[in-house]
């Protein structure tokens, strides 16, 4: 549905965004995933027509975007902190895009309440957004862009600046609308867990290029590099030499099932790789971090790199104590060093 | 009886009078001509070279009068004129009577107007050298004292005449203790205000009368005693009058101020309840006279009517109207005056005098030194 | 990485022709209005056949009296500068973050004085300190006959205090803008982390504030640098600033390359001031955390704090309302005790009244006059803010200086020189009675540019964009989202540009009709007659303009709620 092709934004000097694919099917979640700075904001914003293109090209429903006017091209899109009209009261910020694209003024207020309905925000269309809080007035961002039930929903760090509480519950929230509404989504974000939890596909963005696409799962288990293992959270990684399909590091060999791979190396320990036990590798507890429902203790290993691993239940050991580590190689996975 | 050879100023405002009797007798024999033409009804081409008229006498023509900002005349008499001639005025005001004249003179040849009024025998040189003004020699000129004709080719013509003169404070200062002639005002230094000759229209006048009266070799030594004695310089008339000067509204200090010889029937006209006798009193022999002239504009495209602006200027109509709206004495002998002129008006029989080509030449210099002596 | 600047100028791009477009509006009318003709005037001074002849320029800044004008001009200005900041900061502090019953109404009233006519205020001071000032009355009345008795009148002191009454109103509204805006909480992280309150004042609130501070000082230099009238009537002939100069050798002298040679000295002061605030107001507050007013200000804790509000309130007292309350006094004053019988009379075209018209009259004219004014000063100076606020060229910023001009060229320079640049057909404006309200806009404009830029410019960009995202079209996002936003500005704008208009004096006395005089040049006149009459009714005209500013400005204060202005 929406195809961007090599796509190439300049300011100046500096590279915003460097030939970017980017496809998304629809009905589709997809989530561009990055750093602050890595122009995926920027991707969003050219993708919306407020940016203008060095190159390539942005293709909706097979129409060529080049030189079409933001209001001409039928998008939805909610802005960081969102960006809401404090001159409007709540209805009239989420009527805003319907008057826009010319619905009959009977029509407002019905789909405005059942917007606003849908969002969890039943009865507020009088308020005066300064008096909402955090929480409520991202809602009325989110009620705002879909009311006109644009062909492609586009959120910029939708979530931002909210605790983590309330972030959580709207991750699902949002989940169950994107599904109901059956909307195609573009979602970009610097939170891993927001983009793991929502979307089908992520795509990740480091310095303006594409680093890697794919699904969640996908992502989380076989990461195409370092950065990416990092930046999803994965803290075990360990360096390593790759020859002949077999990855040599201080915790023993692990499969290499990676063409691209070879000689200087990382290898990535799921956290299933790894388990504290009667023998393997020797180390001792330099931290513990207690995480809910389980324990995450982190141990440095005689030979070297130091590992996070997860205990369930009770008895976990304490900061000083001499513990061995099992190793299952399996549950591993091999990256470029870097 | 002297003659009035030269003449004066400027101001702004008021100032006084005086002279109708001095004018009636020395005109007493012919007020003939007055009465002869009604104004506006035809001009006599004199020396005028370019006189025809480029309007259409059809058309509703728009006269434009420059003038300084204290110009004043009556609403009815202006609409009288204009329902007679057909002719609609349009009077633009542009500061004070020296920055009105700069202003002509810059303009020279493509002026803001068709008829100048307001400058003054102080000024007059100027204007007459940057050749602003065609000739014209009105029929009602007749009825005007000859001797405030100061301009042979007529190039200006006058219309009201006034004194500059020393006011006293009579609350402070009793009639029999004022000084009788500018040598004995010396001592009445640090009780006097006098306004900046090089801003203000009155103090020029006042100046150009110490040097007539005192010479050039002796004006100046006359305003360093003054110096010495602590004189009060004002920069305008009207700090001088309202901020330093005790008498009438004034809310300063000093007795003793340069006004206009009109300043008292003022003070009475303008009180309330009107008092029967003036607050302030007149120093004759300080007076200095000043004649205003109005003139046509080079450049005019309105000649003829320009020509039946002036004589109505001259009509008695405009010249009954002067006395209580300029606070001057009209050009015209003959002139029915106010009461409150006749009663509180002084009528200064010797005014001082300076020709005004003589004023022309030096008054830079005169001022110049004046600053030196006075404000350094 | 901030990419915020480059895109805005990847925006502006594509919408340069519209912008060209509304640039014309501003440029054109700066242009005919004011940079010709002052650049006639100027080149009629220093080319007088025709060549450039920059020697007036150099006698002027070899000779010794000249150069001693220079260095009062600079003295005083600075001086009145220092004494306006010293006793405008505390006040600013007291609107700012002081929550008093009458904070609102006390806004507004230091800002009357900001608009009112010189010739009125310099009557005021006239009273005030003149020898029969009613405070030596008071002396006598409480001393005895021995008294100290208080005359300022022709000394540099009236001249200062009249300068501190004018511009009270920049320091407490430009700094108090921004004080009311500050983030109290970072006072209150320097507090926990040891400062005392003298340091935190000094290393915290001070830094911040710099900004508005400076940008403050340099309008206040730039005012009164360039002040006419005060010098002119206060401070008598042996106090002359290059403004008065200029106006003495040009109306007086008609000494054109003289004129012209200071002129251009002038010029390069202002320009100086004017970079000075340009490059400040840059810095200004939008990078700074702001919050809404409404919930900075505290009521008065404790005896200090009342006392530090008391002591406000009796520098105003005395700074600002005696001189007005003076004016009202004196409007009041009957030959027997106190009425209203001078404003009774205004109805009246007396019959020997040095006005053309009735006092009320001109009271009409000022208003119609000032309406039109208003009208055009809100159109050019709202479309060069727009250019200004959505362009970043150097070529902006040019037009934002350019605009701010009119403050710093003095009134004769400009009325001189539209006599010989706007003498021929189509651009014959000098018989024209349009000109009144034309030359009161270029005096206005640059205030209305001031009021607008801030405000546009913290219109967020995002809002724009959501419009735009949500099908508006580039009108409509203007119609939907900027002038919504906007519009109180707008208001506020107008009201001030109204005030202004209606106390403009300096280049109005030059092309006023003399029948249709505005309230400014009706009382200018009534004081050039002797006569209790006309001294009153000046005053009670006065005290019409006085309260009719005072109208607007508290008008205007009822709207500008939470916007942040530079005035």
């Amino acid at each position: 549905m929406l195809s961007v092709r090599d796509l190439t934004v300049r300011f100046g000097d500096t590279v915003a965004v460097a030939d970017v694919d980017l496809d998304v099917g629809a009905g589709e979640v997809v989530c561009v995933l990055g750093p602050s700075g890595c122009g995926k904001s920027t991707l969003l914003r050219t993708i919306a027509g407020l940016e203008r293109p060095a190159a390539g090209e942005v293709v909706l429903d097979g129409r060529d975007l080049a030189g079409v006017r933001p209001d001409q091209r039928g998008l939805g899109m909610m802005f960081q902190d969102g960006a809401l009209f404090p001159h409007r009261d709540v209805a009239g910020n989420v009527a805003f895009g319907l008057r826009m694209r010319g619905w009959p003024r009977a029509d407002l207020g019905r789909r405005v309440a059942e917007v606003l309905e849908l969002v969890g925000l039943p009865g507020l269309g009088d308020r005066n957004v300064a008096t909402l809080s955090g929480g409520e007035q991202q809602r009325v961002a989110l009620a705002r862009a879909i009311a006109p039930e644009p062909r492609l929903l586009m959120l910029d760090e939708p979530l931002g600046s909210l605790d983590r509480g309330l972030r959580d519950r709207l991750i699902g929230e949002l989940r169950e609308l994107f599904a109901r509404l059956g909307s195609t989504v573009l979602y970009v974000t610097h939170d891993q867990d927001e983009a793991l939890a929502l979307a089908d596909r992520v795509v990740v963005m480091r310095a303006g290029e594409v680093v890697q696409v794919a699904a969640p799962d996908l992502l989380w288990r076989r990461p195409a590099t370092a950065f990416v293992a990092r930046f999803l959270g994965q803290r075990n990684l360990v360096a390593a030499h790759v020859r002949d399909g077999r990855a040599t590091t201080v915790l023993g060999d692990v499969p290499s099932t990676r063409d691209d791979v070879a000689g200087a190396a990382e290898v990535l320990f799921l956290p299933d790789a790894l388990r504290l036990a009667g023998d393997g590798h020797a180390g001792r507890v330099v931290s513990r971090r207690f995480a809910g429902d389980h324990v995450v203790v982190t141990v440095e290993l005689d030979d070297g790199p130091t590992l996070d691993v997860a205990c369930w239940g009770g008895g976990a050991p304490v900061v000083g104590e001499d513990v061995h580590l099992a190793v299952d190689p399996t549950a591993t996975w091999v990256v470029p060093a870097g | 009886m002297h003659l009035l050879h030269t003449p004066v100023r400027s101001p702004k405002r008021l100032v006084a009078v005086v002279a109708m009797t001095l004018l009636a007798t020395a005109c007493g024999g012919e007020p003939t001509g007055t009465d002869a033409s009604p104004s506006g009804s035809t001009p006599a081409p004199t020396g005028t070279t370019a006189a025809e008229p480029t309007a259409t006498p059809t058309e509703a023509v728009t006269v434009t009068v420059v003038t300084h900002d204290s110009f004043n005349i009556s609403e009815e008499v202006i609409d009288a004129f204009e329902a007679e001639s057909g002719i609609t005025l349009e009077l633009l005001a542009s500061g004070d009577a020296g920055s009105m004249v700069n202003q002509a003179i810059l303009t020279a040849g493509n002026p803001q107007g068709d008829v100048l009024f307001g400058v003054d025998n102080t000024f007059l040189s100027r204007a007459l050298d940057a050749e602003l003004f065609l000739p014209y020699e009105s029929p009602e000129l007749g009825a005007v004292d000859p001797e405030l004709v100061l301009d042979d080719e007529h190039r200006v013509t006058p219309i009201d005449v006034g004194d500059v003169c020393l006011n006293y404070d009579r609350e402070v200062l009793a009639d029999d203790e004022v000084p009788t002639s500018l040598e004995e005002l010396v001592p009445f230094a640090d009780q006097l205000v006098v306004e900046n000759p090089a801003t203000s229209s009155p103090g020029l006048a006042f100046l150009l009368a110490t040097v007539e009266t005192f010479g050039e070799d002796g004006y100046l030594d006359f305003w360093q005693q003054l110096a010495d004695g602590g004189v009060t310089v004002a920069d305008g008339w009207e700090d001088a009058y309202y901020g330093q000067f005790s008498g009438g509204a004034g809310e300063g200090d000093n007795p003793l101020v340069v006004s206009y010889a009109s300043s008292p029937p003022a003070e009475v006209y303008f009180a309330d309840p009107r008092p029967d006798e003036a607050p302030t009193g007149v120093i004759e022999a300080s007076c200095f006279r000043q004649i205003e002239f109005a003139g046509i504009l080079q450049g005019t495209e309105y000649e003829a009517e320009a020509q039946q602006v002036i004589d109505w200027m001259l009509s008695p109509s405009f010249q009954e109207d002067i006395p209580l709206n300029m606070f001057v004495f009209p050009a015209r002998t003959g002139v029915t005056l106010p009461d409150v002129f006749v009663e509180h008006a002084t009528l200064p029989s010797d005014p001082i005098e300076l020709d005004f080509r003589q004023i022309g030449e030096h008054r830079e210099e005169w001022v110049e030194a004046w600053t030196s002596t006075v404000l350094r | 990485m901030d990419l915020d600047g480059a895109a805005l100028t990847v925006t502006a791009g594509r919408r340069s022709s519209a912008t060209l477009l509304l640039a014309a509006l501003p440029i054109t009318f700066i242009g005919v209005l004011f940079l010709y003709p002052v650049a006639t005037i100027v080149w009629t001074g220093l080319a007088p056949d025709g060549r450039l002849d920059l020697s007036p320029v150099l006698r002027v800044v070899s000779d010794p009296a000249i150069l001693r004008v220079v260095w009062f001009t600079v003295w005083q200005a600075t001086v009145s500068t220092v004494l306006t900041l010293l006793l405008g900061l505390p006040a600013a502090y007291v609107v700012a973050r002081l929550d008093f019953p009458g904070r609102k109404l006390l806004r507004a009233a230091v800002t009357v004085p900001f608009v009112l006519p010189t010739v009125v205020v310099a009557s005021a001071f006239l009273s005030l300190l003149g020898p029969r000032s009613p405070l030596n009355d008071l002396a006598v009345r409480i001393a005895g006959e021995g008294a100290p008795q208080l005359s300022l009148h022709h000394t540099v002191w009236a001249i200062l205090l009249a300068h501190v009454f004018f511009n009270y109103a920049v320091v407490v509204r430009t700094v108090g803008g921004l004080w009311a805006h500050l983030d109290p909480r970072t006072e209150e992280a320097a507090q926990v982390l040891g400062a005392g309150r003298v340091r935190t004042f000094l290393e915290v609130t001070l830094p911040a504030l710099r900004p508005a501070i400076s940008a403050a000082a340099a309008i206040v230099f730039l005012f009164t640098f360039t002040s006419f009238g005060v010098v002119l009537i206060l401070g008598g002939p042996r106090l002359a600033t290059i403004e008065v100069e200029i106006h003495r050798f040009t109306a007086q002298l008609l000494d054109l390359p003289t004129a012209s040679a200071l002129a251009l000295v002038q010029l390069l002061f202002v320009v100086g001031a004017l970079v000075v605030y340009g490059r400040l107001q840059r810095r200004g507050p939008s990078r700074q955390r702001l919050r809404s007013a409404a919930d900075v200000a505290r009521p008065p804790r404790g005896a200090r704090q009342r006392a530090f509000l008391a002591a406000n309130l009796i520098v105003m007292l005395v700074l600002l309302a005696l001189p007005l309350a003076v004016l009202v006094e004196r409007s009041l004053a009957t030959g027997s005790g106190y009425g209203l019988d001078l404003y009774r009379t205004l109805g009246e075209s007396r019959r020997a009244s040095i006005l053309a018209v009735s006092p009320w009259e001109a009271v009409r004219n000022s208003v119609v006059f000032g309406t039109v004014a208003t009208v055009v000063a809100v159109t050019v100076g709202g479309a060069a803010a727009w250019v200004v606020t959505r362009s970043r060229g150097v070529a902006a910023r040019l037009l934002d200086g350019v605009l701010m001009l009119p403050l710093g060229i003095s009134a004769v320079t400009v009325g001189f020189g539209f006599l010989i640049s706007l003498d021929r057909p189509p651009l014959d404006l000098r018989a024209s009675p349009l000109l009144v309200p034309l030359a009161q806009a270029v005096v206005a404009t640059p205030f209305v540019v001031r009021i607008l830029v801030p405000v546009l410019g913290a219109v967020d960009e995002r809002l724009r964009e959501a419009a735009a995202v949500m099908g508006a079209r580039p009108r409509q996002v203007w119609r939907e989202i900027d002038l919504p936003i906007v519009g109180r500005a707008l208001l506020v704008a107008a009201g001030f540009a109204f005030a202004i208009s209606v106390g403009e004096f300096g280049a109005t006395v030059f092309i006023a009709r003399a029948n249709l005089p505005t309230l400014p040049i009706a009382i200018f006149r009534l004081l050039g007659q002797p006569g209790a009459v006309n001294f009153g009714q000046a005053m009670a005209m006065s005290t019409i303009l006085m309260v009719l500013t005072a109208t607007v400005i508290t008008a205007i204060e009822r709207v500008r709620v939470g916007t942040v202005g530079e005035f």
